[in-house]
């Protein structure tokens, strides 16, 4: 739990709604390419918007910034409708960040200055902000510099600086780190992760990295083919997707088809095409789910053993038994694939694929807990 | 070489007289220089337009505009000329063999170059600049100015382009205004005349002033180029 939440809880009530989209379509050429139902933002907690490339994510953003011409529906901060007349008003209460630092062709210190230029802001009044906030961000000593000849991480960081010098009531920021190195990318998220939680801005992050959305992201929205599917806190977009895109875009790997036969003290067992898979669910019998399981919650056994040892078996009540089918080294983890009549995804070390001797074509034996598998009911 | 083109401008200095050849030359340049300035007025604003716009036909537009850039000077000296005889349709004007009838036949050539060439040059600037800008919370004119600033080069360069293409045209000078001593002689003009004449020297030395004068313009348009503002922008 965040910090910022804890606080609304211990103030008794959630933060107040400080920009919100309502039925908004976006039209390009004649394609409806978003469409969202109501998104609201809260005031000082930052959104997380992931989802598969093309599903919207930058239309989003931008259309929360008022820069997209909404075909229908409606863009509202604190209450007051924005539209033709006040769009410029409301794009003085953003900052924006996109991809690429896309900084203007004079000085550092010029561009952090610009949005405060744009407003009107004395120079003598801007000047000490500019200085203070170029500090911030590490990048004080490049403030003469002219912003064509610095390093992309470092313009990453003056696009940051430039957006938030202006002290926005929302923050939109378009994959930032997208044009920098790894290494960079992480000191980036660490000073971001302080400057947010410091600062309290509202902010809505687009990445398509779960794990940037779930370090920064108080909420986490999935979008997919224009629209948003999920909005909930990251953790729980991760255990408990709602449906079979989010769930295999938050790394559900395993996804089986079947349907509930018995559900008893909130135990479901569900058959899937004569296999018995139980999860802690309360659906009802008759119903058709999918089987949603992580890959980190698998553990798989070398075939000699006729069973788990029982100190496992009695917390993972599924066991299954298949053959390896591809086993695929990422790093110091192999994601091993085991054909079960369908296919299971588990994730193991590769100290553990040694001492189990795993191979293509192994037989092995597959747990998982109940608790770890997630039902999602499937229409009809 | 060196002195057969000494002896053409003095040649052309002691033929036409110092006092002429000053006067063709500033109307060569006033005639020019009003023509690209009027053609800037359009073509920038016109230009920044059909850059940021998106439109059904503006494919169509930007083609005819493009084709206008290469309008051959001589067909546009006979348009203006048709329009401006006294028998014309604008002929009670009385403009036939005057500068201004020159300015106009002039801006008909640079304008099409300066708009074509600012179309470009905005066309090249990444097109998220102006949502970031606006992002930013920058006007609609902040958006433009800030896009004229990042596009300055090749802007300055559509300037060079207009400017080149109506110092250096002969045909519509010709026909509109006359190559009258004294009211709407040019250094173009005043060229052929003098290739007519059979008096290749003083050609020569005009030719030499005009280029002179060409190279004075544009090394003034590049060193403006050239200097980049960011180091002022930074002492603010």
């Amino acid at each position: 739990m965040t910090a910022g939440a804890s606080d609304a809880t211990a103030a008794g009530g959630a933060m107040p709604t400080l920009v919100e989209l309502r039925d908004a379509v976006v039209v390009r050429g004649a394609r409806p390419v978003l469409a969202i139902d109501g998104l609201a933002i809260a005031d000082g907690a930052t959104l997380a918007l992931v989802g598969p490339n093309g599903a919207g994510k930058s239309t989003l953003l931008l259309t929360l910034a008022s820069l997209l011409r909404l075909a229908r529906g409606s863009l509202t901060f604190r209450g007051a409708t924005v539209g033709r007349g006040t769009e410029l008003a409301y794009r003085r209460h953003i900052g924006l960040v996109l991809p690429d630092p896309l900084l203007l062709d004079t000085s550092v210190f010029a561009n952090v200055a610009a949005g405060l230029r744009f407003r009107g802001v004395p120079s003598a009044a801007a000047r000490p902000r500019v200085t203070a906030w170029l500090d911030r961000l590490g990048v004080a000593h490049l403030r003469d510099r002219p912003a064509r000849q610095i390093s992309s991480g470092e313009a990453q960081r003056v696009s940051l600086a430039r957006a938030l010098v202006l002290e926005p009531d929302l923050l939109l920021l378009d994959e930032p780190f997208a044009s920098v190195d790894a290494a960079t990318r992480g000191r980036l998220l660490d000073d971001l992760e302080v400057l947010l939680r410091e600062t309290r801005v509202a902010c809505v992050i687009v990445t398509h990295d779960l794990d940037e959305a779930v370090r920064l992201g108080d909420r986490m929205a999935v979008m997919v083919a224009g629209r948003i599917r999920q909005v909930d806190p990251p953790e729980r977009v991760l255990a408990e997707p709602l449906d079979e895109d989010v769930a295999a875009f938050v790394g559900a790997e395993t996804r089986l088809r079947g349907r509930v036969i018995s559900s008893e003290e909130g135990v479901a067992v569900v058959d899937v095409g004569g296999m018995h898979v139980e999860a802690v669910s309360a659906l009802a019998p008759g119903r058709d789910v999918l089987c949603c399981l992580r890959p980190e919650d698998v553990t798989l056994w070398s075939s000699g053993s006729q069973a788990a040892p029982s100190s496992v078996a009695s917390s993972a009540r599924n066991q299954v038994r298949g053959r390896v089918s591809r086993m695929v080294t990422q790093g110091s983890l192999v994601r091993v694939s085991v054909d079960i009549g369908s296919t299971l995804v588990a994730s193991i070390t590769r100290a553990s694929a040694a001492d189990l001797g795993l191979a293509e074509g192994a037989a092995v034996l597959a747990t998982f807990k109940a608790s770890a598998v997630h039902l999602i009911p499937l229409a009809g | 070489m060196v002195g057969s083109l000494a002896d053409g401008v003095q040649q052309l200095v002691a033929g036409l007289g110092g006092a002429d050849l000053v006067e063709i030359t500033l109307l060569s340049l006033g005639v020019s220089g009003v023509a690209t300035a009027i053609s800037l007025l359009i073509g920038l604003p016109l230009g920044t337009w059909l850059a940021l716009s998106r439109f059904r036909s503006r494919g169509l537009v930007v083609s005819v505009v493009n084709t206008g850039m290469a309008l051959p000077p001589v067909v546009v000296g006979l348009f203006v000329a048709f329009l401006l005889w006294r028998s014309g349709p604008l002929g009670d004007l009385g403009l036939i063999y005057s500068p201004s009838a020159m300015v106009i036949a002039e801006v008909i050539i640079a304008t099409p170059v300066i708009l074509g060439l600012t179309v470009a040059a905005l066309g090249q600037l990444d097109p998220r600049l102006r949502l970031q800008l606006m992002g930013l919370g920058a006007s609609r004119w902040q958006t433009v100015w800030w896009l004229w600033r990042e596009a300055r080069l090749p802007l300055l360069a559509a300037l060079m382009a207009g400017f080149g293409s109506v110092i250096s045209e002969v045909g519509a000078a010709m026909m509109v205004g006359g190559n009258i001593l004294h009211q709407t002689r040019v250094l173009t003009t005043a060229i052929v005349l003098e290739v007519g004449r059979g008096e290749f020297e003083k050609a020569v030395g005009l030719g030499i002033v005009l280029l002179a004068l060409a190279f004075a313009v544009n090394g003034i348009l590049t060193w403006a180029q050239q200097r980049g503002p960011g180091r002022q922008d930074a002492s603010r």
